[in-house]
């Protein structure tokens, strides 16, 4: 008892010692004085991220054609970044100073980094043996109260796949889809590291993981428990937001994990990702959340988005949709090659996500397909904006638009060099920058990242 | 029917187009073979009576009799892919298990089991592959109850009342986790089960409808019967293919090995992630491989080694090499698979295939491997008269064929998917809703 007596002290000092960092010093330490035992208060930082950009050298590329990430194309241009920023985008005669490392990109191309909104790498790592198994809570219908976070293993070799093949600088891992509310996600910088915290994106918000349609009825309708059907996900979702309104409003209210998820969404602080294949059912989802007054950030797996186009649109929804998917589940058994082509058409956001530890590898392949099925129907979505689909829409869709996903000045230099043309299945990326530093450069084998687990096994350090 | 006698060298500006034809001649194409060979331009193809006849750069002179002449205008033709291993007709929704005949978990048949008494012609997979240029399949079943898969059939997807090539053209069984697990719990246990399986079917050889053979059961589980056993015979005599799904270097060897306890099995490799490793063992073997093409994550304990080179490590050591549709998300991505192989051969380091190769990985190869060799995936005189004409290469993302004939029939290219893409051309509901709009 004694032991655990000093060990609990010890960490409400260390939690002062925080929250002092972030401004609140007197009320937090008058709090410790009064109280030994106080946790860190409700909204206060966290598992904060320990992350910091790694050295990095002032460098410039030049002759590449560039993709901004926002629409536009530069021909034989010039992307200029110090200090782990953007420092300057432009034509040729961008002005860069003579004593820094400088890419000849003529015949390559440029991108921001690719980010991927529906990820579960780390929390299905590879190996995916049961014991690494930590994707869903599936023990009861809403876990706002878990982080995905919380589950992330930062030695599954899927990050540097997805970095050195896909070009990947940031994602964001989320819970599963087994259940109504599966708890938080976690942003990540595609940075190789020792723990979570030293991956997790600085500064970006939370997002929270609904589910809509078969998985949720499917998990507990099996286990005679609610809900069993699509009518009772969405009275079980709406009984939870009253109660989470109810606590809203209640000052007296003892802490949840849960509903305090649950009001950072009510008070815009955290954003709703919401797993949601059907027309039908998305539009639910969105009358719900006016119900309920909080709003949908995106749709994942928004196989039918097509047919709604014109709703998600004037809902200001992204869908954060594959582009070959179709028919392994019921609920996707209307999924079309033209989906992002029609959303593009009616001026809907479209991300191109993964969900898969592989099409994560090549989500700019992914996103070629989908152009080239608009093309055939008279759409003709220019190269820029479907690299827009995989950067800037993203980072919109994740609420870190103002940091990363398109190259502006001041922004992250996080940067992808590619080798031809990203939308050609023969290109790859050849350099990737993360906040200025070169983490992955396809000519320097020593920049291939290997996790703790690949160290003496068959293939480690290998091209993968 | 109107015939035109054309030079195929020619300018060719009349066509005479039936709906149903089964002579024609393609001209102005870039053409691939399919055997490895680098794309011809300016090339010709000749189908006649569904076959075809001639495949390649005009000769000056030649002269053919035909029902159609399609100007290619430059654009690629191909023979159609070859996809395998597949599970095509074998399922409308893969997750909605009344739909589902891809396994059969509570059968107590195993071995016995045939792909080709369940395949559906006309399911959704079959016509939208189709429309992907995939014109011939391999499709099995999976192992579910048992190391043993059942006989997987050969295919054609031109959705008529004869789907099946040839049934029964292999077996197919696991020996890696997955038979372990299936087998009781041990790789041990799934070499056994193989061993006293193909003992059985060696004593059963020459001796049909003696229905004198033991079961191997174990409580209430049959993990053999003896309609199982005679399954296998057609294996142990070498008259039928054992595909074998491994990933792991020592999986692989012990399949091998196989080779010298029951010299006549004919094995195919599936799966392969480690095979890099054994390149050299396994094309000394002589064993041909339908490999994962990009798998490069260590996702079980018998794939550490997974890397994209695989492929092109086991080729470039004389490894005869198909790419396996059933590792991919659908088989439709076996071009872009393919792709890959190509881009590949442009990263320091790392091992790709070039176009030709990588080409002929998704297309005669694995018809050789299926027993196809010469019939399908290629465009030789003799072979079935499957062509495919392509918006742009098909090895890029985004391509898709404009026309496919299977066995020189154009096809029709229609399916649930390309009506869903025609109603929803856009959202106007000012008139009727959109149910009326078809």
């Amino acid at each position: 008892m004694g032991a655990l007596a000093t060990l609990a002290s010890a960490l409400a000092l260390s939690a002062c010692a925080t929250t002092g960092g972030s401004g609140d010093t007197a009320s937090a330490s008058d709090k410790a004085k009064d109280d030994a035992f106080a946790a860190t208060p409700a909204g206060d930082p966290v598992f904060a991220s320990t992350y910091k950009p790694y050295p990095n050298v002032a460098t410039a590329i030049r002759g590449a054609t560039i993709y901004d990430g926002k629409g536009g194309t530069i021909e034989n241009g010039v992307v200029f970044m110090s200090g782990g920023k953007i420092t300057a985008v432009g034509g040729p005669d961008t002005p860069i100073p003579a004593d820094i490392a400088v890419y000849d990109g003529t015949g390559k191309f440029v991108t921001p980094g690719i980010i991927d909104i529906h990820s579960h790498l780390g929390d299905y790592p590879s190996p995916g043996v049961e014991a690494h198994s930590d994707g869903n809570e599936a023990t009861a219908p809403t876990t706002p109260e878990v982080w995905a976070e919380h589950s992330v293993w930062p030695q599954d070799p899927g990050f540097s796949r997805a970095l050195a093949n896909g070009g990947i600088t940031a994602l964001q891992i989320l819970p599963g889809s087994a259940n109504l509310m599966g708890g938080r996600s976690v942003t990540l910088k595609n940075v190789p590291a020792r723990t979570m915290q030293g991956m997790k994106f600085p500064g970006a918000p939370y997002s929270m993981k609904m589910a809509c349609g078969e998985n949720p009825k499917r998990v507990y309708g099996s286990r005679g428990r609610m809900p069993s059907t699509r009518m009772g996900n969405l009275a079980v979702n709406r009984e939870t937001w009253l109660g989470a309104i109810d606590y809203a409003n209640d000052p007296k209210a003892k802490r949840d994990l849960g509903k305090e998820t649950l009001v950072g969404v009510l008070k815009g602080e955290i954003l709703i990702q919401n797993h949601c294949y059907r027309a039908d059912e998305m539009a639910l989802v969105l009358d719900m959340a006016k119900e309920m007054g909080y709003k949908v950030a995106a749709f994942h797996h928004a196989v039918e988005a097509y047919k709604i186009g014109d709703l998600l649109r004037e809902n200001d929804v992204c869908s954060a949709i594959w582009a070959d998917w179709y028919g392994f589940k019921m609920e996707s058994y209307d999924g079309i090659l033209e989906n992002a082509a029609f959303l593009q058409r009616e001026g809907a956001c479209v991300v191109i996500h993964s969900d898969d530890q592989n099409d994560i590898q090549r989500l700019n392949q992914e996103a070629a397909k989908a152009q080239a099925a608009g093309a055939r129907v008279g759409i003709d979505i220019p190269d820029a904006t479907v690299i827009q689909w995989l950067t800037y829409n993203a980072a919109k869709a994740m609420g870190i638009a103002d940091m990363t996903g398109s190259l502006e000045t001041g922004k992250m230099a996080d940067v992808v060099l590619w080798n031809g043309d990203p939308l050609s299945v023969y290109s790859r990326p050849e350099k990737v920058w993360i906040d200025g530093a070169l983490m992955f450069d396809a000519m320097n084998p020593k920049t291939r990242p290997v996790s703790d687990f690949e160290l003496g096994q068959p293939g480690e350090g290998d091209v993968k | 029917m109107k015939r035109l006698l054309i030079t195929a060298a020619s300018v060719l500006t009349l066509t005479a187009s039936p709906a149903f034809a089964q002579d024609m001649v393609v001209t102005n194409a870039k053409l691939v073979i399919g055997d490895g060979g680098a794309p011809i331009e300016g090339g010709v193809v000749i189908v006649d009576d569904g076959k075809v006849v001639f495949a390649g750069a005009p000769t000056p002179g030649q002269t053919f009799t035909t029902d159609v002449v399609i100007d290619a205008g430059g654009a690629w033709v191909t023979p159609g892919l070859f996809a395998t291993v597949t599970t095509l007709g074998l399922a409308d929704v893969s997750a909605v298990d009344e739909s589902n005949d891809i396994t059969a978990r509570e059968t107590p048949f195993s071995a016995a089991l045939d792909a080709a008494t369940a395949i559906n012609p006309t399911s959704q997979h079959i016509l939208v592959h189709k429309a992907a240029g995939i014109t011939r399949a391999a499709t099995s079943m999976m192992p579910s109850g048992s190391i043993f898969a059942g006989q997987g059939a050969i295919i054609d997807l031109d959705g008529d009342a004869k789907p099946v090539m040839q049934a029964r053209a292999f077996q197919m069984i696991n020996l890696g986790e997955g038979g372990a697990d299936r087998a009781g719990g041990s790789r041990a246990a799934a070499h056994a089960l193989l061993r006293s399986a193909l003992r059985e079917a060696q004593a059963l050889v020459g001796k049909p409808g003696i229905p004198e053979t033991t079961e191997i059961g174990k409580d209430d589980e049959v993990f053999l019967s003896r309609f199982d056993a005679e399954a296998l015979v057609p294996v142990v005599t070498g008259r039928q293919k054992l595909y074998v799904a491994v990933d792991r270097m020592a999986d692989i060897r012990a399949v091998l090995a196989l080779k010298t306890e029951y010299p006549k099995l004919d094995l195919v490799l599936v799966g392969v992630t480690e095979g890099w490793l054994v390149a050299n063992e396994i094309a000394a073997a002589g064993v041909p491989v339908i490999a994962n093409g990009l798998n490069d994550l260590p996702e079980t304990f018998e794939q550490l080694g997974a890397t994209q080179s695989n492929a092109g490590r086991m080729a470039k050591a004389g490894v005869t090499v198909a790419i396996n549709a059933e590792s991919l998300q659908n088989p439709r991505r076996l071009q872009q698979v393919a792709g890959n192989l190509v881009a590949l051969t442009r990263m320091p380091g790392a091992s790709g295939m070039d176009w030709g190769k990588a080409f002929a990985a998704i297309s005669s190869v694995p018809a050789e491997i299926s027993g196809m060799g010469g019939k399908a995936g290629v465009l030789k005189p003799g072979a079935l008269g499957d062509v495919v004409m392509w918006t742009g290469d098909p090895l890029e993302v985004g391509s898709v064929p404009t026309k496919v004939f299977i066995a020189g029939v154009e096809q029709d290219l229609t399916n649930h998917q390309t009506r869903l893409r025609d109603r929803y051309i856009d959202l106007d509901e000012s008139d009727r809703p959109k149910a009326y709009d078809w």
